[in-house]
């Protein structure tokens, strides 16, 4: 018990002292007078990766790069860009790797399928090994009668 | 009939895990000597992006895109806060004295004065030296770090872009060829045109 309780402690500490409050951007600086342009613009850096530090999106990066993102995506929306504007021009410079939402393409499939892929082979893997050990189970009528007599001849040595 | 088919289903399945492992060596060795950070540039096969930007010595001297057409260069992305500008600046300067043709673009330096002292003391490899304070030409290049170098043609498309310092190896292996290559389509066409010209 008091080693199970130590382990828990240790490793809760482990995890929150590794916990940072995240160091996210200041978007008090971002003024918007349309609250629907405040929310496209809350989306847009939310689902777009900063290209510096590639497992951010822009709105939790740092990097002086994600800022000149997102000071150009709040230019854009302002001046009334859709969605999809603002994301073709960060595709357009940056490639589709910068979108967290990648489209459905022939170079993307393995990305959206590969998962869903792996579950399938998976289960058919376990049902195909299941049914091989449900067979070799069953003793054939040659087998069952060579059991009997091994019992019986076993049981007659041991009186 | 029904065992032999039976055993072949099983060795079937034997070798399919096999064959994917054998996938997976193949593809991951790929990924163990490829940085995972590197993006490939989206702007290769098209034509340098709009811009203006001034001159880093004087900065009413205001450029644009045109600049980057007309003949084969390299634009390299650099600044004074980069530690591997710093250490590709030699080889750029060695470059530049064998005469190839390389644009400097200052990537959001701290100071116009840091990055003019640089040059001064550490020499100047570039034809011309683009002054980007903001980084929003950078962007629009997709630039994400520095150094970067692009190699651009001579119809001002861009053919290539490197990101890392450029040394001996890079120079030989990737971009010198590629330079080359572009050079030689170039005086080929800049004679054919003389000749058509002179009667």
């Amino acid at each position: 018990m008091k080693v199970l309780m130590i382990v828990v402690v240790t490793l809760l500490s482990i995890t929150l002292g590794s916990l940072s409050p995240t160091q996210a951007a200041n978007l008090e600086t971002y003024q918007f007078d349309d609250p629907a342009k405040e929310a496209l613009f809350r989306q847009l850096i939310g689902e777009l990766r900063c290209p510096k530090c590639q497992n951010q999106a822009i709105v939790d990066s740092d990097a002086p790069l994600a800022k000149d993102l997102r000071d150009q995506t709040y230019s854009m929306v302002q001046e009334g860009a859709s969605k999809q504007q603002v994301i073709d021009y960060m595709v357009v410079r940056y490639g589709d790797f910068v979108h967290y939402k990648p489209p459905v393409t022939a170079a993307t499939l393995v990305l959206w399928l590969g998962p869903l892929a792996l579950i399938v082979i998976g289960a058919v893997v376990i049902t195909v090994v299941a049914r091989q050990r449900g067979d070799s189970h069953e003793l054939s009528a040659e087998e069952v009668a060579a059991l009997a007599r091994l019992r019986q001849s076993s049981s007659a040595q041991d009186q | 009939m029904a065992q032999s088919s039976s055993k072949q289903w099983r060795l079937t399945v034997f070798l399919l895990p096999l064959i994917a492992f054998l996938l997976l060596v193949v593809f991951l060795l790929r990924g163990l000597f490829s940085d995972p950070t590197e993006l490939s540039s989206a702007l290769v096969g098209k034509p340098v992006p709009a811009f203006t930007v001034p001159d880093i010595y004087d900065t009413s001297v205001i450029y644009s895109e045109q600049v980057l057409q007309g003949r084969p260069l390299l634009l390299n992305v650099w600044a004074t806060w980069c530690p591997t500008c710093r250490a590709e600046h030699a080889y750029l300067n060695q470059l530049a004295v064998q005469g190839v043709y390389i644009v400097g673009l200052n990537y959001k330096d701290d100071s116009r004065s840091k990055a003019l002292n640089w040059l001064t003391t550490l020499g100047d490899p570039y034809q011309l030296n683009l002054f980007d304070a903001s980084g929003r030409v950078a962007i629009e290049f997709g630039v994400y770090g520095a150094p970067e170098t692009f190699v651009i043609d001579a119809q001002g498309r861009i053919r290539y872009r490197h990101v890392g310092d450029v040394n001996e190896r890079v120079w030989q292996q990737v971009l010198g060829p590629l330079y080359s290559e572009l050079m030689r389509e170039y005086e080929r066409s800049s004679q054919a045109d003389e000749e058509q010209q002179s009667p």
